[in-house]
């Protein structure tokens, strides 16, 4: 349909950043990104001619803290059904996985789309349906479509949706790691357009792509970054002109934003990110997990929620620790027996490095 | 998860909230289009069954041609 590929227009790409001579270090915040850059081998090709790229905080799953998780095992343990991503069910909690509680016999079903939710809450009017809304912008507008929508009143969400950009701010405001440029997300950026980048080039001087996700895409990308240093520069350039534009999508901007309202949110491996969280604004609380359930979940209130035991997931996200510095990496956390979400999430980068790393 | 998915609109429901989307490999899903103003023949990309984005034609056919020109700009300085 849009075929992106030539070989030839690949190497002119690298022999071109390999010309100009730099040691740079840029930040992806987007597991499909990771993916394509380990599949293709982009990663290796890269730092061959002095590019560094780590993953950040770029995948949903991963990012989605502990209390989350004990959240929805806590309202399958009350008998509540709980519908969301394949990969949301394996992430480990304090003691249990979704997939666990569903072998003990908790109602917890995997869905490709929140519709997939409704649509059974639809068909069983006598149980509660709460469907987990982890993702990014590009997620987010599809659960405020649905809350628009009037769904049935047995439904509900459990919001965790979180927003990109305050989050890039705050990897810049910790200065724990070197960030030379950020490759921003292409559907991501479909949703929210250009505009909301701006404020981190102006204020941080850091350049920035939004990428699409094929393997020339990217080099483009990183190929643009080094120009905007060699030449002085820090703006935001847009490579995925074919999805994204300036503004985004608009309708999908004012649908969230008559569902959802910004608040202050904590992310796996940070400290709480000022205006980086959606939370369901009143006028739909009916729809909000979290108030219609009050009383069960009261309980984890005051808890104190903890990472799992020597699991560097936090590091890998804050971009500190590459996942095969982790020293559980594929020896006591694999994608069978998983100890922290990175392994777990196609989108994370632990399981992406051993997917791929066989085959290089 | 932001996986996003282009295909093409073939036919789109009378109640204008779902279309049917061909992937080009034989895929052929339902997809919410509440989120985007679509036709038919349009491209779009899907996501979690929701049309986010349309896709623009001619930008993408243009994408190998503009990088070649990028590139030899940007080497010429």
């Amino acid at each position: 349909m849009f075929s992106l590929h030539d070989k030839n227009l690949a190497k002119e790409i690298l022999s071109s950043i390999k010309k100009s001579d730099v040691h740079l270090r840029f930040m992806h915040v987007c597991g499909t990104h990771q993916d394509t850059l380990v599949k293709h081998g982009l990663d290796e090709l890269l730092k061959e001619c002095g590019i560094e790229i780590g993953q950040g905080p770029g995948c949903p799953v991963c990012v989605t803290t502990p209390k989350e998780i004990e959240e929805m095992l806590l309202l399958a343990q009350k008998g509540i059904t709980v519908t969301t991503f394949g990969d949301m069910i394996r992430v480990p909690g304090e003691h249990y996985s979704l997939q666990h509680m569903k072998a003990e016999g908790c109602d917890v079903r995997t869905v490709y789309g929140i519709e997939d939710a409704v649509a059974f809450a639809e068909k069983q009017k006598d149980k509660e349906v709460v469907f987990m809304a982890v993702g990014f912008e590009t997620t987010a507008p599809s659960t405020a479509a649905v809350l628009l929508n009037k769904p049935p009143s047995n439904f509900s969400v459990l919001c965790c949706h979180r927003l990109i950009p305050p989050a890039l701010k705050a990897l810049l405001e910790m200065g724990e790691t070197r960030i030379d440029g950020f490759i921003e997300p292409g559907h991501v950026s479909t949703i929210i357009g250009l505009a909301p980048y701006e404020f981190i080039s102006k204020k941080y001087h850091v350049p920035q792509v939004v990428a699409g996700f094929e393997p020339l895409d990217l080099l483009m990308a990183v190929w643009m970054l080094v120009q905007q240093i060699n030449k002085g520069n820090h703006e935001v350039q847009n490579e995925y002109a074919r999805a994204v534009n300036q503004k985004g999508n608009m309708k999908a901007q004012a649908v969230m934003k008559s569902v959802f309202t910004v608040d202050e949110k904590k992310w796996r491996g940070f400290p709480v990110i000022l205006e980086s969280g959606l939370l369901v604004r009143n006028e739909f609380e009916q729809y909000d997990a979290r108030k219609k359930f009050e009383d069960h979940l009261s309980v984890l209130t005051e808890k104190e929620f903890v990472e799992p035991k020597d699991c560097r997931c936090g590091d890998v996200l804050r971009g500190l620790i590459s996942s095969k510095e982790c020293p559980l990496f594929g020896t006591l956390c694999t994608p069978e027996k998983p100890v922290g979400p990175c392994m777990v999430s196609g989108e994370g980068s632990c399981k992406i490095e051993f997917r791929y790393q066989k085959k290089r | 998860m932001c996986l996003a998915i282009p295909g093409k609109i073939i036919k789109i429901d009378t109640k204008k909230e779902h279309a049917t989307v061909d992937y080009g490999d034989g895929t052929k899903r339902n997809a919410n289009i509440t989120l985007v103003d679509v036709k038919v023949g349009d491209y779009v990309l899907v996501h979690a069954g929701f049309a986010i984005q349309l896709l623009s034609k001619k930008e993408a056919q243009e994408t190998l041609a503009l990088f070649r020109e990028m590139l030899s700009f940007g080497e010429g300085l």
